[in-house]
């Protein structure tokens, strides 16, 4: 299971400020390992964020994300105490989800 | 005591089950425009997302560094000023696959927003935005990579 997300949410008038950190190695399936051969590529392909339960974004990456991801997005009309939820898929099948409160 | 045999007769009956109930990764990938990440250039990666031919337009903004010092983690932001941005998408044009990122935005969303890419080399990067009434915009920014510090 990978580490969980960092989520923080900070309201800023009508809006909320929602920055993401996730722990991942985004190997992009390009490099090489010492024996020469190629490190097969292992990187999140679907991320969705959740804003109360309904869905406010849904993102597909590549391997050219950079690893250990950051992603910012601003919702419109969420305030304090409301829950932000944010799940990924990556390439393996392997997921994570994790969820924090607008502050 | 379970032998190895019994598990893996065990494992394989798990495993058809989760395929008919489409838990397996297959099935959850099958969203993943996997045509789109395979494109080598910014057109033909917009035309696999379903989009028109990309028109530069000043409504989009690509915000990042003039000079990136490690290509392994490149910061930019990508927004559109317009209403009814359906999509924002991130490439990087001359990355082994053009197509970095795609964002569905919905409503309740403004449309911005901030990550980081990975770049092989200096590069142009676009961030294109497709909205509800078809129209493709993008804009587009220089970015030198320097690797290791020796100049690029």
């Amino acid at each position: 299971m990978a580490d969980p997300m960092r989520i923080r949410a900070q309201a800023q008038g009508d809006k909320a400020v929602v920055r993401v950190l996730m722990s991942h190695e985004m190997e992009t399936g390009q490099r090489k390992d010492s024996a020469g051969k190629t490190i097969p590529a292992w990187f999140i392909q679907e991320v969705t964020a959740m804003h109360n339960g309904t869905t406010v974004l849904s993102a597909e990456w590549g391997p050219a994300v950079a690893k250990n991801p950051f992603l910012q997005f601003t919702i419109k009309g969420a305030k304090a105490g409301d829950k932000i939820t944010v799940n990924w898929v990556d390439n393996r099948g392997e997921k994570r989800s994790d969820e924090a409160a607008v502050t | 005591m379970v032998t190895r045999r019994v598990m893996l007769r065990r494992s394989a009956h798990v495993a058809g089950l989760l395929a008919t109930a489409g838990l397996l990764p297959a099935g959850a990938r099958a969203a993943w425009p996997q045509a789109a990440f395979d494109a080598k250039n910014m057109a033909d990666a917009i035309k696999a997302l379903g989009g028109a031919a990309p028109v530069e337009s000043k409504d989009v903004t690509l915000t990042g560094p003039d000079i990136a010092e490690n290509g392994a983690v490149v910061p930019v932001a990508c927004a559109c000023n317009l209403a009814g941005v359906k999509r924002l998408a991130l490439l990087v044009e001359k990355n082994p696959n053009t197509l970095a990122a795609v964002f569905d935005v919905s409503d309740a969303l403004e449309p911005s927003v901030s990550t980081r890419v990975k770049m092989g080399q200096s590069s142009n990067v676009f961030a294109v935005a497709m909205l509800s009434d078809g129209k493709v915009l993008f804009a587009q920014k220089e970015i030198k990579v320097t690797l290791g510090g020796c100049g690029g």
